[in-house]
């Protein structure tokens, strides 16, 4: 009936899992509550959860990504925290079996229920708005890949509290992973969360694709498109040609774990090292759809905030361009040290110090925009620069380890933590944060409080380099990743000091917190009244109100050259209402994403613990559901003309209400 | 100005809605691209496993050739039928057009039923996909396509039941163009499979 | 105010790098290497290092210096909205990095052939051949030139090569020694080589640095380096030692076991290293004349090419298949 689950998977002896499972369930409880006493129940189903919208859509996105990031940063104050203390005799507080599970959930959650969320969690908010559409082109399947995330993320979340996660890393090791070597659970949550998951991103990615190549307003090129629009779609190029490799890697890992067959093992035929290149031809271009985004973010940002066109606007389509390509053939740099021929070595080598020139190029482009532009630092500049300034550390470490020989003797050392750790903080969530305090007033109608955004800034900023900064200095003493426990005293002080800045960095955290408490309180305050949140805005998502009406634009415009916006402003029409308005075509909320994420959770579940009878049923149900869904042709719904003129007339009367204001100020 | 925005506007709606159906095939380009990434993986993973049969039976020992030309004939043959049910279609021929569907999947159905007859047969002579790496990626390859296969069959039905309710609606219409592209896209993949998995491993 | 910030922020940071990195330089064994293998990897270390750095410090100062300069209630400053494109810089910032990995890309390729882990080194002195195996969770040295093995220590002569043979009896691993230079992976069914070079006399850290379950962490060994004369009274003793690797203690020695006690053993079953990768070659499918054929081989060494393969195969009578990545195992096809 359950399959092998027996109530003895709880860990009910491990006081410190136990104590995190009853927290979130509290706090999960709270909120259900707190939910129920406002009777808020059918707003949130028929408003948010079956909501087509790529605004809410968006919303939900980055709210997942922020609530698996308290986890994955609770995993890695844990591990810091662990790695502090467990010097020769005192062996810490963890025991190895579990500090070898939360190396593995700290990478799989950040990567794949973080970042992975964060950016599609902007794309959705940002890019129909930058390319003059109402909405993504296919809204339901957006809907859909969401709530597969959150099966994914709820698969992850569940294993904490029934049963175990891998302790074969986040990108799995063969033939550590197979069933002869780890017959438990932990695996199998790994993988069928990251392969559904997995699935989610890959159907987003056709998803932009199609709508940045065939929604766009008329007039815009693809040479008119902002930057975020660029780096969106060759993340998506990405996406698409990537994430298959993946999940027919973790499919065979799958039928090698549940039927017996020899791809990974250690006999009979299985190839190991085939899995390091099937996972890393996915791995490394994930690394870049991560990061890419950001690039697009500091682009916006940086032009915006120096009051100026972005510098090398050609240059930097083509070095993302670049970028996108030459990730497709680094994938070896990741296991340089396994005894592959010189000559294959020297190519990948080669080819990953290719791919830093186009980087390179792309941050003296964002310097020059600064250059003879007026400044202002607001919370979102702030985290350009922290970029800019500690991201190329972590690009300089990248080309150090490029060369083979010299990987040799860092590789899998904590250097090679420190340097990806300095790509993926400093270059991509940086870059989501900066995201985020830049289009939270478009989404919500006011803006964040500076004052907190700012110490959070310096929390995350020096926190990072006091944490990292000594892992290069203990890659270079000789100190391997993933140790629980070490007898080399030498590397102890290091370890504290970087414990120490994981809690600074907690203190930024804190400040992220209080800034989302602090803002709402405000929200007064800080309204943005005009769309143009930040008065410097350059492209068109500045255009429509804060926040935009469900259908984005009532007039879709014309676009005539890059930095459309800026440019209807410095022409005087940006603020013109039309004469007559037209019934405009919204698609339906549809219930069908989250019964779907509800019944693929379950067959994950159901497959982790051999359930049969509810994996085979939850499939079922699926494709009963996707059948169903397709039949329907009534999926759209008619705002009328007059109701659009009624939105757009308060609109326009709080928009010259506004301006007026500002005049007499 | 105003006057050019409103007639924007009024070609921007129709835009927007003719184009539904070519986005939505565009989409199903791209899908299907992706999907050819799938099977280039396992392809790969034929290629750098595909000999090592663990001193078990191997490819030679295996494969019955004129067995695989009668179960190609069946695929490429439901190709042409689905062709014919497609012309049927634009020319508004609804009954033609389910009767060219049944037939397609009869052969389709046909393929598969040799699918499986193989698989089973292999297995119960100790040749099941847990014997080696060759069969594990054998078994994998060859049996995904023929997942994929059985997909299309399942939506053949669901189109037959659709057009049978609605008629060739436009809806429909543009959901049989993309079916049309899945199927033909799995006879690709198939001369892939004869030619790299059975012909290369028994000649 | 802002400017003050940032730019004592900066200074900090730097003054913290600088204190650390020369506060410890002794520990930093990577780049304090006692081998020539080492030594030259740190070397490209340092020098990767310092052309970049070619492209790392202007950042740093154009950073703050526009933020200062460029401030918005700086009026004095030239302010150029539209300026967005200049023919000069754009060449200066794609030729500068593109010099740079050119000169790397030299540097790659004349050091990746010259350190490739398979390459014997150059010397006079006679190498000591080592075989590895790893296991969960120790690691057993066998040496073959003297017949004795020992478990969880290692012990060479200085300025004596080391030619390394390595395979595992169990999952992936890394062998890695740090201050003597280059890692390489151990897998099971394969074996793959190594060359080391110790110059100095001293005990080192030695370890595995490729996660392999719940004792990995446990999986560290002195690697010690000492005179020639030292040596052999180190080989002497080991010759009289009452434990012998035998078959049977090889396989209780394998069974999952963290800090297994440092043990001499003064004897070593016949082709032990070759009989452990057997256990795993199953794939290779080759009869039980092919099985005991290789078994028997002195050195099954690692095929680069497909040529090799072939030429190995043909003087050896069984047919060969191409490999993937030009390198491992010999593998055989049925030959029906």
């Amino acid at each position: 009936m359950f399959g092998k689950l027996t109530l003895s998977d709880i860990p009910y002896n491990d006081p410190i899992i136990m104590g995190a499972v009853v927290s979130a369930s509290l706090a999960g409880l709270a909120i259900i509550i707190l939910i129920t006493y406002l009777k808020k129940w059918s707003y949130l189903w028929h408003e948010w959860l079956t909501s087509v919208d790529h605004k809410r859509i968006g919303v939900m996105y980055i709210i997942l990504a922020l609530v698996m990031m308290l986890r994955g940063f609770a995993d890695a104050i844990m591990m810091r925290g662990q790695q502090a203390m467990a010097a020769g005799a005192d062996h810490g507080y963890l025991t190895p079996h579990h500090y070898d599970q939360i190396f593995g959930s700290h990478g799989t959650i950040m990567i794949i229920f973080v970042a992975m969320p964060f950016v599609i969690g902007l794309m959705n908010l940002v890019i129909p708005h930058q390319i003059g559409a109402r909405d993504l082109a296919f809204p339901v399947l957006n809907s859909v890949s969401f709530w597969l995330t959150v099966a994914g993320a709820g698969l992850i979340m569940i294993s904490l509290g029934v049963g175990e996660f891998t302790n074969a890393g986040w990108f799995g090791i063969a033939p550590l992973f197979e069933k002869t070597y780890n017959p438990g659970v932990g695996v199998d949550y790994w993988m069928w969360a990251f392969q559904i998951a997995g699935v989610g991103s890959l159907l987003s990615g056709v998803n932009f694709l199609v709508t940045i190549v065939k929604m766009r307003a008329p007039g815009m090129t693809f040479m008119k498109m902002p930057l975020f629009t660029w780096t969106t779609l060759t993340t998506n190029v990405l996406m698409i040609l990537s994430f298959p490799v993946i999940t027919g890697a973790l499919f065979l890992l799958t039928l090698d774990r549940y039927l017996g067959m020899h791809f990974f093992t250690n006999d009979m035929g299985g190839n190991m090292m085939m899995w390091n290149n099937l996972f890393w031809m996915w791995g490394h271009p994930e690394v870049y759809i991560v990061i890419l985004p950001s690039f697009g973010v500091f682009s916006e940002v940086v032009a915006t905030f120096s009051k100026k066109k972005l510098f090398g606007y050609v240059s930097l389509v083509w070095a993302t361009a670049a970028i996108m390509i030459l990730s497709f053939t680094v994938w070896l740099h990741h296991f340089f040290t396994m005894g592959n021929t010189v000559n294959v070595n020297i190519f990948f080598g080669v080819a990953t110090m290719l791919i830093a020139i186009p980087t390179g190029v792309k941050v003296y482009d964002w310097l020059f925009t600064m250059y003879r532009g007026r400044i202002t630092f607001t919370t979102p500049m702030y985290w350009v620069l922290g970029f800019l300034t500690i991201f190329v550390i972590g690009g300089m470490t990248g080309v150090l380890m490029a060369i083979p020989p010299a990987d040799f003797v860092v590789h899998n050392s904590l250097f090679l933590i420190a340097h990806f750790h300095n790509m993926l903080i400093p270059g991509a969530l940086f870059g989501y944060f900066a995201g985020f305090a830049y289009w939270f007033p478009k989404v919500f109608g006011f803006k964040l409080d500076e004052k907190w955004g700012k110490r959070a800034f310096w929390g995350w900023a020096i926190g990072f380099l006091v944490a990292f900064m000594p892992l290069y200095v203990l890659g270079f003493m000789g100190m391997p990743r993933r140790m629980a426990h070490y007898d080399t005293m030498a590397w102890q002080p290091w370890l504290i000091a970087a414990a120490v800045g994981a809690l600074i960095i907690g203190l930024g955290v804190l400040s992220q917190g209080m800034q989302i408490y602090v803002s709402i309180r405000d929200r007064k305050k800080n309204a943005d009244l005009t769309g143009d949140s930040w008065g410097d805005g350059r492209t068109l998502e500045w255009l429509s109100s804060s926040p935009p009406p469900v259908y984005n634009f009532a007039i879709i415009p014309k676009v005539d050259e890059l930095d459309e916006f800026w440019a209807m402003k410095e022409n005087g029409t940006a603020y013109q209402q039309p004469a007559e308005y037209h019934d405009i075509h919204m698609p339906k909320n549809v219930m069908r994403g989250p019964i779907i994420g509800g019944l693929v959770l379950a067959f994950g579940f159901a497959m982790v613990w051999y359930i049969w009878w509810l994996a085979i049923a939850s499939i079922i149900g699926v494709i009963v559901t996707v059948i169903v869904g397709s039949s329907h042709d009534d999926e759209e719904y008619i705002i009328p003309a007059a109701e659009v003129k009624r939105i757009e007339d308060e609109r326009f009367a709080q928009l010259a209400a506004a301006m007026e204001e500002k005049k007499n100020n | 100005m105003n006057t050019n925005v409103s007639q924007n506007a009024v070609h921007t709606a129709d835009a927007e809605h003719h184009n539904h159906a070519e986005i939505r095939t565009f989409g199903f380009w791209i899908y299907l691209m992706s999907d050819l990434v799938l099977f280039s993986v396992l392809f790969a993973t034929f290629a750098v496993i595909g000999f090592n049969s663990a001193g078990g039976p191997t490819g030679k020992d295996l494969f019955d050739l004129p067995y695989l030309f009668v179960e190609t004939m069946f695929l490429l043959v439901s190709s042409v039928a689905f062709g014919l049910t497609m012309i049927a279609m634009h020319n508004g021929k609804q009954k033609q057009v389910i009767i060219g569907l049944i037939i397609t999947a009869l052969l389709g159905l046909g393929f598969i039923g040799m699918e499986i007859h193989e698989f089973v047969n292999m297995i119960h002579d100790g040749a099941g996909p847990d014997r080696s790496g060759f069969l594990s990626a054998f078994f994998t390859l060859v049996g995904t396509h023929g997942a994929h296969v059985s997909f299309g069959l399942i939506w053949i039905f669901t189109m037959i039941g659709q057009i049978a309710k609605s008629g060739l609606t436009e809806g429909i219409s543009s959901r049989m163009m993309r079916l049309s592209l899945f199927w033909h896209f799995l006879d690709i993949v198939w001369i892939g499979v004869f030619s790299f998995v059975y012909l290369m491993h028994v000649v | 105010m802002m400017k003050k910030n940032r730019y004592k922020f900066l200074m900090g940071v730097v003054l913290l790098l600088a204190t650390v990195f020369l506060s410890s330089c002794s520990n930093m064994v990577v780049l304090d290497s006692k081998g020539p293998i080492g030594n030259e990897e740190a070397f490209l270390i340092k020098i990767a290092f310092v052309l970049m750095l070619i492209v790392v410090l202007p950042v740093f100062v154009m950073v703050i210096w526009f933020s200062v300069r460029y401030r918005a209630s700086n009026e004095k400053a030239t302010y150029k909205p539209n300026w967005a494109h200049s023919t000069k810089i754009e060449w200066v910032i794609w030729m500068v990095p593109i010099a740079i990995v050119a000169a790397l890309s030299y540097l790659t390729w004349v050091k990746t052939h010259e350190l490739d882990p398979y390459k014997p080194l150059d010397s006079d002195v006679k190498p000591i051949r080592i075989e590895v195996v790893s296991t969960d969770w120790n690691w057993l040295f066998i040496y073959p030139d003297y017949n004795i093995a020992v478990v969880n220590h290692l012990v060479f002569p200085v300025n004596t090569p080391l030619n390394f043979k390595l395979t595992s009896a169990s999952v992936m691993t890394s062998f890695f020694i740090p201050q003597l230079g280059s890692q390489i992976y151990v897998m099971a069914g394969m074996q793959t080589k190594l060359h080391l070079l110790a110059d100095h006399e001293g005990t080192y850290l030695g370890q595995n640095i490729e996660y392999s379950g719940n004792g990995y962490e446990t999986m560290h060994f002195d690697a010690v380096a000492t005179s020639q004369d030292a040596f052999e009274d180190w080989v002497e003793k080991a010759k009289q030692s009452p434990d012998q690797m035998s078959l049977a203690t090889f396989k209780e020695f394998s069974e999952p076991n963290t800090n297994f006690p440092v043990t001499t053993y003064s004897s070593v079953a016949p082709k032990l290293f070759n009989h452990i990768m057997m256990q795993f070659m199953g794939w290779m499918g080759g009869s039980d004349h092919e099985m005991k054929m290789m078994n028997d081989m002195d050195d099954m060494h690692h095929m680069h090419s497909t040529q090799d393969t072939m030429k190995m195969h043909e003087e050896h009578g069984s047919m060969t298949m191409p490999s993937d990545s030009g390198h491992v195992h010999t593998k055989t096809m049925e030959d029906k």
